[in-house]
């Protein structure tokens, strides 16, 4: 592991000034797609843009297209399954990840 | 104009002419009448302002924060286990840097119930992050009050502040005050000014987890924020100085110690009484002064090194003790002064026991003697007990 | 007013990347919160797992302005937010945003006074039974028999029933929610909104971690709490308690979902499903929930009753 060697230049030591504030953003603990270990598929055939995937998500993980056909943000959704559980047609089905990564 | 105030009245006419928008507060004794006096001009529209009216001292620090926070000029007062029960949530508005004005009527702690003055509970907070003032008498309450907000809302500072008022000696005691006018006041005190404000507009939120990296970061930004604040301080007195004609010396006063040998150091409304103490010490020879701590943080060190080093003495009296250790007036002064003189520290007055200017001219020719005497004086603590008890022997007193 | 989700417009209502675990009742229900009453809200968050959600500066996870305060004083900090906003003429909602702890073990103090002043804020305990940030500690939220890390054994003593206890507060709006359905807490925060005073909403949040189910079944396990009886969803409003259409199947015994099958996918009752003795102390608890909702409806309705025993008399 290589260490980050950051320096910080205060200009004017004397009005150094910081606030714990934060701005809502999405990442602020990194991209948690990474905690995944199952991914949620959409069977586009299945699915019946009923949106109770999109409802219940609690990541915001579940977006909507135009036409409300539904997809995942696989950047942050961090593959708790309730999209697949609440689905009434099962639409969605969980993928394991390492599965995935052998294909 | 004159009035004749309390200076529990004293502070609640800063506030006003401060024009506080929201005010939270719980009722202590010797607090309270701040807190009813307010209650009482905002009933009858004398001041437009909110009062909420919590349930605890906790919940009125902590609603005082919430109004700042969300950008108006905020105000409250406690005293004693107020203070103490509110303690947290003085940190977290430290490092929220929101600025907030409150006062507190010092007063002793129990076990036993005590309402009487001492400064325990204001030097507690020592660690906390605020700027903490404290005044010697009610003229200098509202003065510093007013002034509080001026140096709290000042962007090289932006903490929180205490402006301290002796429990009853003070706070019940009237005395007569010029008030400002309000238009004056107007002119003087800025709009307010805060590093962020919590609002639909802002999306900030404030106090969520940070990385221990950056959470060391803030803390040194803190200290420069106190750092700074001593000059805001100095700048703040003499800008109040003259628009009003009152100024105190800023972070110290120095009453007649530019030419003295031996000099008391204290803090609060028995300064007035060491005063006297001086005019006596002089008649009788001895070159005394007084360097009166106006604030304790952020603490003067340069200042009182300036003023001290050279001094034959220094005699520190402080309301309150660290158990276990000495006084913390005396403990601040003495690492501030390390080896540049003879310093000795009083402990006495605590619970509100009161303290004359005789005992402190008893106390200073004692000192002086010593150092004669012995040439070289360190010590930590002379307790100096009630008259009631000054003659008997410790061991009676303790079995 | 029913919730038609093809109505609500394509933004993201949460905000995705934050510390939250998977399969979190609480980022759930922050959703709500902003597809209910959209931007112009701030929350105040005690210590809490809100608080670890939100994640780290210069980020939030939150999509919301936040006040973070002490555990013991959230609902003054918003009266205080309130006050300021209200002396410069805005009607920003201010919300508080707690936990069970901080509502009813650390922060009861503040929130029943915010509620006795009847300050004008919302007040939503987001409640997982248990402090849950700290690792799963027993709060006095905890229900009967829940294995915590402070009751190896399963509690010994009963859910305090916070609702009831701000209904005798006499507060404008009192209500139930849980996140199993969003539609009905969506309502409820809308309603909440529009009422000046003191509201507040308890929204039971099923927790995957503390509870030791599987992630999927949050909302699932927040339906059967409903289904089962546990937990009536009921709205109290201007001192007459209404039970909300999803609950009212079950106010009749005979239709609820019999209990074991909500304690069996938690792994919190582990003790209870070896000993079919103690799901009585459960069972005790949804009539003792039903109990308190008959008793305030009939008082509040008294039309109703007498239509009822009419009926009854036919």
């Amino acid at each position: 592991m290589t260490q980050e060697n950051s320096t910080l230049i205060i200009k004017d030591a004397e009005t150094y000034f910081v606030v714990p504030i934060s701005r809502p953003d999405f990442g602020s603990s990194g991209k948690t797609g990474s905690w995944r270990t199952e991914r949620p598929v959409v069977n586009e055939e299945k699915c019946t843009k009923c949106l109770y995937c999109w409802l219940y998500c609690p990541e915001d993980t579940i977006l909507r297209r135009e036409d409300d056909m539904v997809y995942v943000d696989y950047d942050y959704c961090k593959g708790c399954g309730i999209c697949a559980a609440v689905c009434p047609v099962n639409a969605i089905e969980m993928v394991p990840e390492v599965k995935r990564g052998e294909n | 104009m004159i009035k004749t105030l309390t200076g529990n009245y004293a502070v609640a006419e800063a506030a006003k002419l401060a024009r506080i928008k929201v005010t939270s507060a719980y009722p202590i004794t010797p607090q309270t009448t701040i807190v009813e006096k307010l209650s009482e001009m905002i009933e009858k529209g004398e001041l437009e302002a909110k009062m909420i009216r919590v349930e605890s001292e906790h919940s009125a620090l902590a609603a005082t924060l919430g109004a700042a926070a969300a950008g108006s000029r905020a105000f409250t007062a406690t005293a004693s286990h107020g203070l103490l029960y509110m303690h947290e949530v003085l940190w977290w508005t430290a490092s929220a840097r929101i600025p907030v004005v409150m006062a507190v009527a010092a007063r002793a702690i129990g076990a036993p119930w005590n309402i009487h003055v001492e400064h325990s509970d204001v030097v507690d907070q020592r660690d906390t992050g605020w700027i903490i003032g404290i005044a010697q008498e009610n003229q200098e309450v509202l003065d510093m009050t007013i002034q509080a907000f001026r140096i709290s809302e000042d962007p090289r500072v932006y903490l929180p502040v205490i402006v301290g008022l002796d429990g009853f000696i003070l706070t019940h005691t009237v005395a007569p005050v010029n008030v400002p006018d309000q238009k004056d006041v107007d002119n003087w005190l800025p709009p307010r000014r805060q590093p962020y404000v919590i609002t639909p507009e802002s999306k900030i939120a404030m106090g969520n987890m940070t990385s221990d990296d950056d959470y060391y970061m803030m803390r040194y930004s803190i200290q420069v924020g106190q750092e700074a604040a001593k000059k805001v301080i100095e700048e703040v007195d003499q800008s109040y100085g003259k628009a009003f004609g009152r100024y105190y010396g800023g972070l110290v006063e120095c009453y007649r110690c530019d030419d003295a040998d031996y000099v008391m150091v204290l803090m609060g409304s028995w300064a007035g009484d060491a005063k006297e103490a001086v005019k006596i010490l002089r008649e009788k020879g001895i070159n005394a002064g007084i360097a009166r701590i106006r604030f304790i943080r952020p603490w003067p060190a340069e200042i009182l090194r300036e003023k001290l080093y050279n001094k034959k003495g220094v005699l520190v009296f402080d309301r309150s003790i660290s158990f276990g250790n000495a006084g913390q007036l005396f403990t601040e002064l003495s690492s501030t002064l390390y080896g540049m003189t003879n310093i000795r520290g009083v402990i006495a007055g605590l619970g509100g026991v009161d303290v004359l200017p005789e005992d402190f001219a008893n106390e200073m020719i004692d000192f002086v003697n010593k150092v004669e005497e012995n040439g070289k004086v360190y010590d930590p603590i002379k307790w100096l007990f009630p008259a009631k008890y000054r003659n008997v022997k410790i061991e009676e007193v303790v079995s | 007013m029913p919730v038609r989700l093809a109505d609500f417009p394509r933004v993201r209502y949460g905000m995705p990347g934050n510390a939250a675990c998977p399969g979190c009742p609480e980022t759930m229900g922050l959703r709500y919160v902003k597809m209910a009453l959209g931007d112009d809200v701030v929350l105040v968050i005690p210590a809490g797992c809100s608080s670890v959600i939100q994640g780290y500066t210069p980020k939030s996870g939150i999509n919301f302005p936040i006040l973070n305060i002490v555990f013991a004083s959230a609902a003054s900090a918003a009266s205080g937010m309130q006050a300021a906003f209200e002396s410069q003429g805005k009607d920003t909602t201010v919300i508080v945003w707690a936990g069970d702890g901080g509502t009813g073990d650390i922060g009861f103090q503040a929130m029943s006074g915010a509620a006795e002043r009847n300050d004008n804020i919302m007040y939503i305990c987001a409640d997982n039974e248990a402090y849950m940030n700290t690792g799963i500690q027993r709060s006095s939220l905890t229900p009967y028999g829940a294995w915590t890390t402070t009751t190896w054994t399963g509690k010994k003593e009963h859910k305090k029933n916070i609702p009831m206890i701000m209904i005798a507060h006499e507060v404008p709006y009192v209500a139930t929610a849980t996140v199993g359905y969003p539609q009905d807490f969506i309502d409820k925060l809308r309603k909440a909104a529009k009422i000046k005073g003191f509201k507040y909403i308890h929204l039971l949040a099923p927790d995957p971690v503390g509870w030791k189910f599987d992630p999927s079944l949050t909302a699932k396990l927040g339906q059967l709490a409903v289904q089962t009886g546990l937990f009536p969803l009921y709205e109290y409003e201007n001192g007459k308690l209404t039970v909300s259409v999803f609950s009212r199947l079950y106010r009749k015994p005979e239709k609820r979902v019999p209990i074991i099958e909500y304690i069996k996918v938690q792994g919190r009752y582990a003790q209870l499903m070896k000993d079919p003795e103690k799901i009585k102390g459960l069972e005790e608890e949804i009539e003792r929930q039903w109990k308190w909702i008959d008793i305030l409806e009939k008082s509040s309705n008294p039309s109703s009753v007498a239509q009822q025993i009419i009926k009854e008399n036919k």
